[in-house]
């Protein structure tokens, strides 16, 4: 991963996100969302996390900007047209999201860790299978390691199913009570009955 | 030469443009969208940190774990806000928040 395409996707990420803040059309903000998106997914991609960055581009670039998108036309809401933004509100984000972007800045400076860069913590993916093979791990994932392939969504599923099975149940259950939430807020009430 | 700080330092500048647009937008929609950012932006951190803090090799998964359950919970929660916008445009016919303060004392 070259830094040229480090910064050039986290431009991409950050100035879009500007956008979303500053524009005053609601759909530009949503495309500029999604935009913002695809950036951020390209910075896991460059992290070697492959799966979470399909995933951001699959759930939240595809289906939430979608919805949202779907959202703003279905009430067809304008532009805030000649609308000021009230400048208490404005100067009181800006001051605090500048605070604690300082605060961000300086916490990461003093970081030991933070000077390191990927080269400096490589993947040894050979010797992870080697050791995987002698405790009996999985043998896809043994077999990809060994050939010097991170197989991501493997290894993801394997963290997941063993360690995680409850919450994953757990978040289940969340989208099911969602799904039951969404319906019964958007049923429309019937009239009084008799 | 990319380090971990170049990471953190993008997460927490689109967490801060997300704050400032919660605070200063609005229009409930786009605060909800600010939301969102703020939400990737925890995530990068999250990704950042797992990828910097090798474990025998690999990239630590617990902290991809909590990523997709993030996206997860944060799928949801956007399905259920949305419809209780709607459910408030229905009843005030506006989305801005400065329509909805029955609440304020």
């Amino acid at each position: 991963m070259s830094a040229l395409l480090f910064y050039l996707f986290a431009a991409l990420t950050l100035g879009f996100g500007l956008m979303v803040v500053t524009a005053r059309n609601p759909v530009t903000s949503a495309l500029s969302l999604a935009m913002s998106f695809v950036g951020l997914a390209a910075l896991f991609i460059s992290l070697d996390a492959y799966f979470i960055g399909t995933i951001q581009i699959l759930v939240y670039a595809g289906a939430v900007m979608v919805l949202f998108l779907f959202i703003i036309m279905l009430l067809d809401i304008k532009a805030e047209a000649g609308r000021k933004p009230s400048t208490v509100a404005a100067v009181g984000g800006i001051l605090l999201a500048v605070i604690l972007a300082l605060q961000i800045t300086t916490i990461a400076r003093d970081l030991t860790l933070g000077g390191n860069s990927t080269a400096d913590v490589p993947l040894t993916l050979e010797k992870a299978g080697a050791e995987r093979e002698a405790k009996k791990g999985l043998p896809t994932i043994t077999n990809d390691l060994k050939a010097g392939v991170l197989p991501d969504a493997k290894l993801m599923g394997e963290t997941l199913f063993n360690n995680y099975g409850f919450h994953l149940q757990v978040i289940g259950l969340l989208l099911l009570v969602g799904t039951v939430g969404v319906v019964v807020l958007s049923k429309r009430e019937k009239e009084a009955a008799p | 030469m990319i380090t971990l700080n170049h990471y953190l330092i993008v997460s927490g500048a689109l967490f801060a443009l997300g704050l400032a647009g919660v605070i200063a937008r609005r229009n409930i929609l786009i605060i909800y969208m600010c939301l969102e950012m703020m939400l990737s932006a925890a995530n990068l951190t999250l990704v950042a940190f797992s990828r910097f803090r090798v474990t025998d090799g690999l990239p630590d998964y617990a902290a991809q774990s909590l990523v997709f359950f993030t996206i997860t919970v944060a799928a949801a929660e956007v399905a259920v806000g949305l419809a209780i916008i709607v459910a408030l445009y229905r009843a005030k016919q506006s989305v801005d928040v400065e329509a909805v303060s029955k609440l304020q004392g």
